[in-house]
């Protein structure tokens, strides 16, 4: 199972900055091994975070995104004590939820 | 859904693209932590001062966070033949006490009659207390793109432990001013295809390699540059590796023989350069290039 994702939520004048930080390989399918073959791809495709049952982002991702990405982004109008939810999948299906509390 | 605004900012926070050909400068050889502030300012090259910057901005959200969680959670669960946790584990400040054993190691333990690093003393508690072998711990000790060993974990997340916190490596037992005594002397001795030593390199300030600035690490004022940022996150490869790895790898660029995994000659080099650093701030598990 994938390892989980430090999240950090911080409320400031109506706006929560959120900061994202997720365990994946990212593999490209691009790189190959010691043997030549190459690496199957292997990287997360979609990523949602939600807040209140709203989607505040929805993100497509694709092979240029770095190893053991780091997300940023702020959205309007959470509080604090309130809960955040964000989730990824891959290519391979995989799939990990986690969530914060907005500080 | 139009009153929520969005703004996402995606960081390279490794070298995920195969084809980066232009990132080339971040896979020179080694560069040691953050100069610790003005003083070296002056001999920083544009590139240090750049990559600083980026360091800076990637303080409160490194990668190195991801390994102190799996970290933690390897300390707490019961692993190995014996079935236990470390939680037992006594990095001498008594069993289980986290906060401020990173910065007060290598010391000497009674109980094993040796001065040990912080990954020393793991792989010791891995063994007396877990059942685990040394050898099997010493056969792959360092990252790689398949693993990550889970004394590298364990270390980065005692090493978070102590984060803010003043180093203060001591140097009352007799066996620790040994350490020190014979540290330096590794430190200073000659050898190699190369004739190198460590001081060859990091005996003399404003020394670089490349764009490299270079730490004089016999200095009180520079020392700090090899505890800075350590455990650190390799942005080449995305790799977590700690002080262990780091004298490995110093060892092979001098050409000389392999250094034993956890050995007395890493614990005395690391309590050499560790006690250079005492009474400056560890700012905890960083970044690398």
């Amino acid at each position: 199972m994938a390892d989980p994702m430090r999240i950090r939520a911080v409320a400031k004048d109506g706006i929560v900055s959120v900061k994202i930080l997720m365990s994946h390989a990212m593999e490209t399918g691009q790189r190959k091994d010691e043997a030549g073959k190459a690496v199957p791809a292997h990287f997360i495709q979609q990523v949602s975070a939600t807040w209140q049952g709203k989607t505040v982002l929805s993100a497509t991702w694709g092979t240029a995104i770095s190893k053991n990405p780091f997300l940023e982004f702020s959205f309007k109008g959470g509080q604090k004590g309130e809960k955040i939810q964000v989730t990824w999948t891959d290519n391979k299906g995989d799939k990990r939820t986690d969530e914060a509390t907005i500080n | 859904m139009s009153s929520i605004k969005l703004r996402a900012v995606v960081a390279l926070t490794g070298l995920a693209l195969a084809c980066a050909a232009h990132a080339q400068q971040a896979a020179a050889p080694k560069k040691a932590a953050a100069p610790p502030g003005k003083a070296a300012a002056e001999s920083k090259s544009a590139i240090t001062a750049e990559f600083d910057k980026f360091r800076e901005v990637m303080e409160d959200a490194s990668p190195a966070e991801l390994f102190e969680a799996k970290g933690e959670e390897l300390w707490k669960t019961r692993r190995g033949p014996k079935n236990a946790s470390l939680e037992q584990c006594d990095l001498g400040l008594g069993p289980g006490v986290l906060k401020g054993a990173y910065v007060g190691m290598p010391r000497y333990f009674a109980d094993a009659d040796q001065v040990m690093d912080v990954e020393r003393r793991i792989v010791h508690c891995m063994v007396t207390l877990q059942g685990y072998k040394a050898e099997d711990l010493a056969k792959n000790p360092f990252s790689s793109e398949a693993s990550t060993p889970d004394p590298v974990s364990l270390v980065t997340y005692v090493a978070g432990q102590s984060r803010g916190m003043k180093i203060a490596i001591p140097q009352k037992h007799p066996r620790e001013r040994e350490a020190y005594n014979v540290g330096k002397a590794i430190f200073n001795y000659r050898a190699g295809a190369w004739d190198f030593s460590c001081a060859s390199c990091h005996g003399e300030e404003g020394k670089r390699i490349r764009t490299q600035d270079l730490p004089n690490l016999s200095s009180k004022k520079e020392a700090i540059r090899a505890f800075q940022s350590w455990p650190g996150y390799r942005m080449t490869g995305g790799l977590m590796h700690t002080l262990q790895w780091r004298m490995n790898d110093c060892f092979r660029q001098q050409r000389f023989p392999e250094p034993g995994y956890a050995s007395e000659t890493i614990a005395d080099l690391l309590t050499y350069m560790g006690v250079n650093a005492n009474g400056h701030v560890y700012k905890g598990p960083g970044i690398k290039r």
